[in-house]
This record gives structure tokens, sequence and C-alpha cells, in this order.
């Protein structure tokens, strides 16, 4: 390629999108119903299954009437154990990439219940109203054994787990001399905190539409997952597909929240049905089997913090006991958050398991941190009254400078200025200290705050960026968006890196058949996938580079990479904008069809290992509380969050905004009640199973702190989908407490608690 | 060990025999569609899995999420508790009737431009459920609005911004702020 | 949900001769609460009378000064209509206080009476229930019951009637006009629902096959002095905890006739003549409602879970007397809107 090309026109595009508000760029097929998700694919010939789910908690089918109800014109086939055909020998062909320490659920695998609402049968119809009601008619009996799902029975049989799941810290070993710190100080506290398992509940059931092809055991697999990948290596080891014929699609996914971090049950069962009747077919699950999947556990915890006469904190003892299922060891970060928040120099963590007769839990948003938080965050405002401090004082006077548990700098940690900004946005400094002594009218008016804590972390990824002749960019990677703004943020960071406008990029995700990339979890997305398509958009940088040099008189002969950027469509010098190359023009010319490149990228282990990286917050919340009624309004929440770069103020906005709610919901309504005499959560709707209608969402304002870091990643960001949830629990508790006097110690804190 | 035997109910003492699909006319978004159904088929799973309207989503199947809300003569119900056969004769609008990608409606302008919504599944719904607020006329201020569109669960908590979007469109010079209306000049 | 036929009558008649012609039929009106029956397999109809398209749904001045309301108005249609605005705001709020906007576009005033509890184990198949299934034992008893009755349970049952309208209908002292095979007949608003005793799975005293044509109010609406005051876990689309529906006519400052119905705490509306009876002819102050309020709850029962109901139950007498007293619907109408805690 030896031509001359013009050089273009100045235009100043503006492609610096990276920290822009840009609108969602999938929002159109949002806001059109254009978008599909998993149960929305209505390929041709499709089955429906329905899945039966057992009624007791533990006990072993001992019969299954299939022949009642395939007698039904339409009815297909009955899967239970019974009839499925030997798939994977060995457990560990079950587990996913999530998986906990255990042996996982084997979907109708042998006649145990294990769990209530467990499924026992696929009922496969030719319609959904026919396949459910041929399971309402299916016959199965059972001879149930005693179960116990209460934890609080099982307080003595507490273990400490392995390390079992992936990301899972067991607690650091004891620091100083705590139990004589405690004794020792000047003010004591001590208590127990509690709330009861909480589902996840995604306003989008699990679903799994499998898509039989005809060509051989090939499959579509559009499926509800957090992580395509996972799914798929998942089903390739049950099923013994190759990943050709096992390709799972998830282009939307209607909220998770950690329930789709895991394969779950329908996906197994559609595949199931697909490759044994070799047809397509649909399995969703009902509103009341969502209730069957995972949850964050019911946590038992035990605080004891002792502080000086100054208010410094001498010492920590936080012990969590969690339930697991009988199968598995679910474990989650909860108590270690309490040697690492503030500056004590004796502390003991001690985290421990239980079994019940329920399923395992999940990870359910910042598992372990909301858990912990509401506990430390809620003795912290209890210690801080003994002691005669203000809450944000105390916090502020027993600040940590260092992780005393990894005993490591930080990457950076700009709590103090969400401390700061968060409280004068908030006007903390009109809070009268006395309980009780804020009101109007009926209304009793409390402020509280607390602080929350997230890992900032990576992990590996790969994407693919491809420049066609056309001018336009496509990246992908088989990542996630369960609404947190990934094709948004990806396609920006593309589009910067590039210098292209943003309407000429087009970001694809959720399909195994693209680069891989890890589930969609821990706030690790866009510093994961992010990097990724930086490193591949920066690789493609270079081959134009190396294709524009090559151009006679070439404007930027003997340019490295580093001297030159890309911006407004075109490739110029640093040091003389002038001297520039069209990318457009430059793909003409050359008569390539298209430039690609990939780029797998993964944490600088070499340069992180010194420091110890997270996101902080600082949440500050007034509740009003009817004095005679107990009714509680959360009337203003300032939340003020530092969690590295943000690369779009206006989607992690919305990802706190969402958090709040969330945090409204742990603090005053969600609970799933477990009826012990039956092993089963009986509030199983969402009639009963209450999360936050607009009605209680009140003024909510997020204040995004500034914050460098150079360590995290190359991009500098933290996540941002968990940590604004941490702590918005215990600053509601807390306000509660200041607006009444009360104490409310086991959520949620519904009126009756407070009359 | 200790067993007790557990039968599976419900236990019709005879199945009844499955009652056959009929010819039934829906008119959706302006157009008449004729579908073979059986009475059990609600509106929601005829317009998702015989008309391939996935734009109306099933959330709860029993009117405890809003997900599934339609037009019906303008007014908005939760299709997952209406028969099809019922609502023959009915003018039926889904999310795919109020608006297209090249045309959009105002209120699904608004929820892009205030990112009012995240994971996308409750927003159908929510539109439609805005729509037939604004129809009815009910609602003037933000806690009117608060009120009369808690029918609509968004689990990911969109509220904040769908109150805008709503508001924006409600009273095109209204921001919200501090939960008040405040005018701003244009 | 199982499979069954549907017919759509266009005549009350007819629609009394549908029903009575196929074994094991319900009648179908806004579907609300009978589809989602249905769909949970609670209730499996073999055959679907729908009411839709009977001309029942007019709301009109009755002959008496009274206002009739048809049966298959919807709950929207009756809580903004301007006779009801206007005459019984009190119904007004205590619609609009109830479920979603799009449920009271569907639901009809006739079947917002028929509504069944909203019991966990009622609707889950899983658990024995006394209503669903005579005879099988309660499993809220003992069991969790945090919605349930603390007034005029039985040793079968402890559910509760989940409407709101209805406390309000308690209150006003509305007649049930319904048509059946032995022609037509009107049934006092407290003698319809009825208390679980031994029949439980009877929720009122309909006879089989009679059909809801009408719910008329007389003409006093308590239009000036009235509010319904509703306690739940979230600030909408929940049901009641516990409900208050109360209506004062004062003199002054004395009370003159008072209507007292609670929700959320008994198998029916449960209106409280004694209470009532107390308060007329004394002063309008807290001192009496409180003595009302502990006459309200005399007797009260908790099941556990539910304990704290009693103690709300009165709590929420007072203010809701005291909301009644202090309002003044004449003057500001629009003073029902905000005074939910």
């Amino acid at each position: 390629m030896k031509q001359t090309i013009a050089a273009p026109p100045v235009i100043r595009l503006g492609t610096d999108y990276i920290g822009k508000p840009v609108s969602r760029v999938e929002g159109l097929a949002k806001v059109t119903g254009a978008a599909k998700y998993a149960a929305e694919f209505n390929v041709p010939d499709l089955l429906y299954g329905y899945v039966v789910s057992s009624p007791i908690a533990k006990g072993k089918i001992t019969r299954i009437h299939a022949d009642e109800v395939l007698a039904l014109s339409g009815v297909l086939q009955v899967f239970s154990h019974e009839n499925v055909p030997s798939l994977a020998w060995f457990d560990r062909s079950y587990k996913d990439d999530l998986a906990p320490g255990g042996s996982p659920f084997r979907p109708l695998h042998d006649a145990e219940i294990l769990f209530s609402q467990q499924p026992v049968a696929l009922v496969v119809a030719e319609t959904f109203e026919l396949a459910r009601y041929a399971a309402s008619l299916l016959r199965v009996e059972y001879a149930a054994e005693a179960h116990e799902t209460d934890i609080e029975k099982k307080r003595d049989d507490g273990y400490e787990p392995g390390r079992g799941k992936s990301g899972f810290m067991p607690p650091p070993k004891p620091r100083g001399n705590p139990n004589e710190a405690y004794k020792n100080a000047a003010h004591q506290h001590e208590a127990e905190y509690i709330h009861l398992a909480q589902h996840n509940n995604p306003l989008e059931n699990f679903a799994t539409t499998v898509e039989w092809l005809g060509e051989g055991k090939k499959l579509n697999i559009f499926d509800k997952t957090q992580g395509a990948m996972n799914v798929q290596q998942y089903l390739t080891k049950i099923f013994g597909l190759s990943k050709e014929e096992a390709r799972v699609i998830s282009k939307f996914t209607g909220g998770a929240f950690g329930a789709g971090l895991r394969p779950q049950y329908q996906v197994f069962l559609a595949v199931l049905a697909a490759l044994a009747l070799e047809r397509s077919v649909r399995v969703s699950l009902t509103r009341q089997q969502m209730f069957s999947l995972g949850h964050r556990p019911h946590t038992l915890q035990y605080l004891k913090l002792g502080a000086n006469e100054n208010g410094g904190l001498e010492a920590v003892h936080h012990a969590a006991l969690a339930e697991t299922s009988q199968f598995e060891d679910f474990t989650e970060v909860v108590v270690n958050w309490s040697g690492l928040l503030y500056q004590c120099e004796n502390v003991k963590l001690d985290y421990q398991l239980t079994k019940i007769d329920a399923n395992s839990p999940i990870d359910m948003r910042a598992p372990g941190a909301a858990t912990g938080s509401f506990a430390l965050e809620s003795a912290m405002d209890e210690l801080a009254y003994k002691a005669g401090v203000d809450p944000l004082d105390f916090r502020l006077l027993n600040y940590a400078e260092r992780d005393q548990n990894m005993n490591k700098e930080f990457s950076s940690k700009k709590l103090r200025e969400c401390y700061h900004q968060g409280a004068a946005r908030f006007g903390w400094e009109k809070r009268n200290p006395t309980p009780r002594s804020m009101r109007d009218g009926n209304w009793l008016i409390g402020y509280g705050m607390a602080t929350g804590c997230w890992d900032a972390t990576q992990q590996k990824a790969a994407a693919k960026a491809s420049l066609t002749a056309d001018g336009h960019l496509m990246v992908s990677s088989a990542s996630n968006d369960i609404g947190t703004g990934t094709y948004t943020i990806m396609t920006q960071i593309a589009a910067q890196t590039l210098g292209l406008p943003l309407e000429a990029v087009t970001f694809r995700l959720g399909d195994t058949e693209l680069p891989e990339a890890p589930v969609q979890g821990g706030s690790w997305t866009a510093a994961s996938v992010g990097t990724a398509v930086q490193a591949a958009c920066q690789a493609l940088g270079k081959k134009l580079l190396k294709l524009a040099q090559q151009l006679a008189d070439s404007p930027l002969q003997g340019a490295a990479f580093e001297d030159v950027q890309f911006v407004d469509g075109v490739i110029r010098l640093n040091e003389d904008i002038s001297r520039r190359v069209g990318i457009a023009e430059l793909l003409d010319a050359s008569g390539e069809e298209k430039v690609e490149a990939e780029a797998t990228t993964g944490p600088n282990m070499l340069k992180q290992q010194p420091y110890s990286m997270h996101s902080h917050n600082a949440v500050f919340v007034e509740v009003r509380v009817d004095e005679d009624l107990g009714t509680v309004h959360v009337a203003r929440v300032v939340n003020a969050v530092a969690a590295g770069r943000i690369l779009n103020p206006k989607t992690a906005r919305s990802q706190v905004l969402g958090s709040v709610v969330w945090g409204i919901g742990m603090a005053l309504m969600e609970e799933s009640i477990m009826d012990h005499g039956f092993g089963r959560y009986i509030n199983h709707s969402l009639a009963e199973y209450h999360i936050p209608v607009m009605a209680d969402i009140h003024t909510i304002d997020v204040v995004l702190v500034e914050e460098e870091d150079d360590i995290v990643n190359p991009l500098g960001v933290k996540g941002i989908g968990e940590i604004g949830f941490v702590g918005v629990a215990a600053a509601v508790a807390n306000a509660v407490f200041h607006a009444t006097g009360k104490r409310v110690r086991d959520l949620p804190v519904s009126l009756d608690k407070l009359l | 060990m200790n067993t007790t035997p557990v039968l599976q109910k419900p236990l019709d003492s005879s199945p009844a025999a499955i009652v056959p699909a009929q010819a039934v006319t829906l008119h959706v978004n302006g157009e008449d569609h004729t579908l073979q159904l059986a009475p059990w088929t609600s509106l929601l799973d005829a317009l998702r899995e015989y008309l391939d309207l996935t734009g109306t989503k099933k959330g709860c199947d029993h009117g405890q999420c809003g997900a599934c809300t339609v037009l019906v003569n303008g007014k908005r119900i939760n299709s997952c508790l209406a028969l099809a056969t019922v609502y023959q004769g009915s003018d039926i609008q889904t999310i795919e009737g109020l608006g297209t990608e090249e045309e959009l409606n105002p209120l699904q302008q608004a929820f892009i431009d205030h990112d009012a919504f995240q994971c996308g599944y409750c927003t159908p719904g929510q539109i439609c459920s805005a729509q037939g607020l604004i129809n009815e006329g009910r609602a003037k201020t933000v806690d009117e609005v608060r009120e009369l569109m808690s029918g609509n669960l968004c689990r990911c908590g969109a509220y904040t911004n769908i109150l805008s979007a709503v508001m924006e469109v409600i009273d095109r010079q209204a921001v919200v702020n501090n939960g008040t209306l405040t005018t701003i000049p244009a | 949900m199982n499979s069954f036929t549907l017919t759509q009558a266009t005549a009350i008649d007819e629609a009394l001769r549908d029903k009575a012609s196929h074994d094991n039929s319900a009648y179908l009106g806004g579907g609300t609460n009978l589809i989602d029956l249905m769909k949970e397999n609670v209730a499996r109809p073999t055959h679907l009378t729908s009411l839709h398209k009977l001309p029942l749904s007019q709301i009109e001045r009755a002959p008496d000064g009274g206002l009739r309301l048809g049966a298959l108005a919807t709950n929207a249609e009756t809580a903004y209509h301007p006779e009801v605005e206007k005459h019984y705001p009190l119904l007004s709020q205590t619609i609009l206080a109830g479920a979603t906007p799009q449920l009271r576009n569907m639901a009809t005033d006739g079947g917002n009476l028929m509504q069944r509890t909203r019991c966990y184990y009622f609707y889950d198949l899983a658990t024995p229930c006394n209503k669903r299934e005579p005879g099988t034992g309660c499993s809220a008893i003992g069991g969790y019951n945090r919605i349930h009755a603390i007034l005029g349970a039985s040793e079968q049952c402890i559910a509760t009637h989940p409407s709101d309208m209805c406390v309000a209908l308690a209150a006003l002292e509305a007649v049930v006009q319904v048509s059946g095979p032995d022609g037509e007949r009107r049934i006092k608003f407290e003698d319809f629902h009825r208390l679980p005793g031994e029949r439980p799975e009877l929720d009122n005293t309909l006879q089989p096959g009679e059909l809801i044509t009408a719910v008329d109010l007389p003409e006093k609406g308590f239009a000036k002095h009235f509010t319904y005051l509703k306690l739940r876990d979230r600030t909408s689309y929940a049901f009641a905890a516990v409900s208050v529906a109360a209506a004062l006519e004062l003199d002054g400052n004395t009370i003159r006739e008072a209507r007292l119905a609670l929700g959320g705490v008994a198998h029916k509306p449960w209106r409280s003549k004694e209470a009532e009876a107390l308060l007329v002819g004394r002063p309008a102050t807290v001192e009496t409602f409180r003595q009302a309020a502990d006459q309200v709850v005399k007797g009260a029962v908790g099941q556990g879970s539910n304990d704290f109901k009693i103690e709300l139950a009165r709590r929420a007498v007072v203010r809701a007397l005291k909301q009644a007293t202090e309002m003044n619907y004449e003057l500001d109408e629009n003073a029902f809107l905000n005074s939910n805690p």
C-alpha cells in the first residue's frame, strides 16, 4: 500500500466518552420491548416443560405416577429420577465455576429429597398450559423424614468451612488480645444481630429456551444467567456435549443479583428434555419456584466492641453463624470487614456454618458485606452512644489508614471524603444527638449513618475488536449485562480508545462463541472486561498505526504507538495534531475488509500484591417514624461512594440508586419466612415477600466521590454494583434508633417491632 | 427411621377432558389476530406465546408485580390475570404498539433519557402503566405518581429515575427536585 | 390451572342458568382473585360463567336516595365516580388504599366482596388447610400467622378477609343485592361475610348459584368526618396488617353518630357496634377514642406472630378517630389523600 490520502478536516466529534453520562446503548431495545430475554425466543415446534416441586423438605420419593399424566394427549414425557438416563458419573462434573465446597445438587438424580420445593419431575407437553395442567395432576408419593430448618436449633453444630468457593477468604487469625482489651475497655457493647433468609427475586423468573438445531446434538441454549461460559462448562461436563454443541446465549438478563452466578436447575432440565426428545424445549420457573433457588443465608451475628475513654476502638470480636445446605458449604465474607474497616489492635473474627435441610444459599448482592456491615455498623452506632461520641466522629476517630487484616497499604481510600462530602450534603450537623429529640407532629425524625466496604477485584477476561471497511467497530466478549450498564461502558471504552463515534461501535456479549469472560458478579465486570476491551482496541490501534505508516508520505512515519492519539476519527501525533490520518479513509485506502485484534488481560499481580483494594461508601439516612403506629418512612438518603474512576456517571448513579432501594428493602421489609414445621419458605410470592415499591422511595442523593487509583487496573475502576448497597440497612436501623430510642437488631425493622 | 407418607396435591377425582382450542380474535395494536386458544390461555400468554409479542413480561403471573401491564381500551390492567377469550373485541395495546424505534412514545424517550431502567425487564410494564396513569389524569404531584405507579415492581430499584421520566412527560417543564416540583426555565 | 369451559353470559338469568347447568362451576368477574387461585390450583372449577357482558356496571342513584353500585362496576370506576367521591369519600379512599391501579381497573365491586383469604397456607397446596380442604387441619395455628385474625377466629381457621373496600362498606352499612335460583334477595353487609366457626370453607352467606348484582349504599355517606387508616408492611401494594374505617357525625365536639370497622383482624370486616355505641354522645377526645379502642379489642386473641396486632389495632382506632374528627372534607377535598402514615 503505497498511496497518499489527504488529511481529513478537523472535526470535533468528542470521542472522549469515558466519564460521560452516556445513555444506555441498549435503551431503545429495552423501552420498545424488542430486547429478548431467555423465555422469549419463540423457535418453531417448541415444547414446554413445567417443573413439579417437592412439598416436603426431607425424605424420599417412593412413587411417581407418570403413566396417568402421559395418558393425556399432547403430553410427551415426564422426566424424573426414574427415567433420566445416567449422566455424568462424578459429582464434580456438576461443579460450576462458583460452586462452593461439597457436592452440588443434581436435579432428578435420585429419590432423595434435600429441600422443600426441590424439583422432582419435569412434565413436557405441546403447550405451556397443558404442561402446567399435567404437572398439577402428577401424583408423587413420598416417605417424609424429620427435617430441621431452624438455625437456632443448630447453634451448637457450627463448624468452620474450608476455603471451598473461589474468592472466599476465611477470617484472618486473631490479633492482639481481644478478650483482655474488651474487659479493660471503658465502654463496652455486646449484642446479637439477626436477619432471616432473603431471596434475590429478580423480576424475570429463571428460564431457558433450548433450540434443537437438528444437526447432531447441536443446541442454542438461551438461558437466564450471569455467566454464559459457566453454564456452558457445566452443561458440557454433565451431558458430554462439545462447546460447539452447547452454545449458550444470554443477551439480556432480567436482573439476577447473584442468583444467576451458578447454573440453575431449569437449564439442566431444558437441555435434558431437548436432548431426549430431540425437540426445542422451554422451561420457565414460576415465581413460587424462585424461592427454591438460593438465598442470602439466615445469619446470626455476635458483636462485642470495646472503646477507651476517648472513643478509641480497643477490642473487636465479630462472630457469625450462617446456615448452609446438607450438601454444600456455602460461604461468604461476613466478619472480615470488622477487622478491616476500623483501626483496632485487638481483633477476633469467627465465621461458622451450620447445616439445615434447605437448598444451598447463593450470593445475593454484596454477599457477606451486606450481612456483616449491618451488624458491625449497628454495633458501632451503639458503642458511639455509650462513648458519648457522635456516630460520624466515632468512625473518623477510628479511621483505618491501613488494612490490618492483610497488613497492607490501601491502593486508594477516599472514605474520609465520603464521610465529609456525604455529611455536608445531608446536613448531618443539624442532628440533635439525643435519641427521640427530633419530631414533626406524630413523626419522630431520626438521622443515622453507616459505612460500607467492598472488594475491588479484576478477573481474567478476553475481548475481540474488529473494524470493518464501513468504519464500524465490533467489540465482543462473553460477558453479561444484568442491568449494570456493561453494554454502554464497554462501548464507551472502545469508542474512546480508537477515537470513533459511539454510533460506530457495537459491543456484543452474552454468547459463548465470543472471547471468554468471567461471570458478571462481584462488581468486577467493568474492571475485568473493560481492561480486556481497552487492550483489544489498543492492539487494533497498533495495527491501524502500522497500516497508516505504510501509506506513502505517511504523516505518522516513525511514530511509536505511544506517540499517537486516536481521537475524533483520526490517528494523530501527540506532538503535532495536524499530522493525522483518518481511520475510515485509511481502511478504504488499505483495501482491507477488516482489521481485527484480540486481547486477554488479567490483574497485574506483581503490582497489586503490596496493596489492599477496596471501594467504600458512607450512607446518611433520615427516617420518619410514626410515634404511635410504628410505620417507618425513609425520607432522605445521601450515599457517598468512592469506587475509583466512574466510567459513566449516569449508569453508575443508577447502580447506587438501586442499591439504596435494596438497602431500604433489607432494612424494612425483606424476609423469607421459613415455616419450620413444613421446612418450607411460606411467603413464596411477591405479594408476601415484600420488596420496595415506588411509594417507599423518596429522595436519594448519590455523591460519586473522586478517587484515582492506578493500582487496581489500567482503567482505575473499582466497580459500583455492590458498594452502594453496603451499609444502607444499618444506616436505616441506626436512624430508627435515633428517631425512637428503640434498637432493632433483628431485621427487618417492621412496624410491630416499634410499637 | 420414622417416615410419613405424603402424596402430592391436588387430586382431581378424574382428570377432566381437555377443552379444545377455538378461534379467538384479539385486536392488538390496531390489528385483528385470530388465534386458536382454549379458555385457559391468559391474555399474557396469548401475547407472548401465540403472538410473539414478548415485550409484555411475565414476572409473577399472579398480579403481584405489574410486569405484564398492558392497556385495554386505554386502561392499564395485569394481563396475567385476564383470560384472552374474555378480551375479544377490546382494544389491546402493548409496548410494541406504543411506539417504535423510529417513532418513540414520549415516555419511551424519557425512560432512556432518565436512565429509568437497568435490567429492562419491568420496563415495558412501567411504560404501559405510566401511559395508563397519564390517560387517567389523576396524578399531578410526585407523591401521587409514586402511589399510582406502585403497581409496578422494579427489583433493580430504578424508581427515582422512573419517577423523573414520568414527571417529565406529565409536565415537560418540571423536574423532580427534593420531592417537589420545580419549574425550570426552558 | 385445570382445563375448563367458559360461557359469556349476557343477562342475569342466563348467567344463573349457565352456572346451574354445569357441575363444579364458578362465576368469573374481574378475575383478579379467581384466576390467581386457579393458577395456584386452589380453585379448580371445570366451568366458568363469565359475567363481563352482563349489564351490571352502572353506578346510579337509588330510589331511596342512596347509591347503587353495579356488581360489575370496577373498583377504579367506583373510587373515581363523582357521586362516590362527593357523597362517599370514605369509600373512595378505602378502595384507593387497596391493590394497584391495574388491579382496580380489573376488579369488580361484586368480586371484591368475594375475595378469598391471603393466608399463606390456604394458598400452598403442600400444607393442610381447613378452608381449602375441610378436615385437614389449620396450619396457621401454631405456624407463622403474622397476617392472621385476632378477633372472631375459631379452632378451625384463623384466616382474615383481605379486602379494604369491604371495611368501608361495613362501616357504611351497605346492602348486598343478589339474584339466585330462588329469586332476588338483599343481604345486610354485616350478614354477608361470616366467621369461620366450624365451616371455614364458607366465606359468606351466599347460597349455591347466587350472584351479586349490586351493592347499595344508604343515603348517609359521612362525607365530612371520616378516615381509612391502613397499616401495612410497605407503603403501597400490600395487604393490611390492620386497617380502620372510621366515620363520625359531630355536633361541635360531641359525637352524634359513629361508625367503626376494622380490616385485617378477622374472617370478615370487623364492625364494632359496641365501640360505636360507646362513642355516641361523648366528646371527641383522645380519652373517648381510647375507650372505644379498648372496646374494639376486647376479647382479641393473638396467635403468636400476630400478637402485635392487638396493640396496633388499639392505636390505629385511636388515630383513625382522631383523623376523622380533624378532617373536614367539605372544606378540603384533598384532605384524605395524604392521611395515611
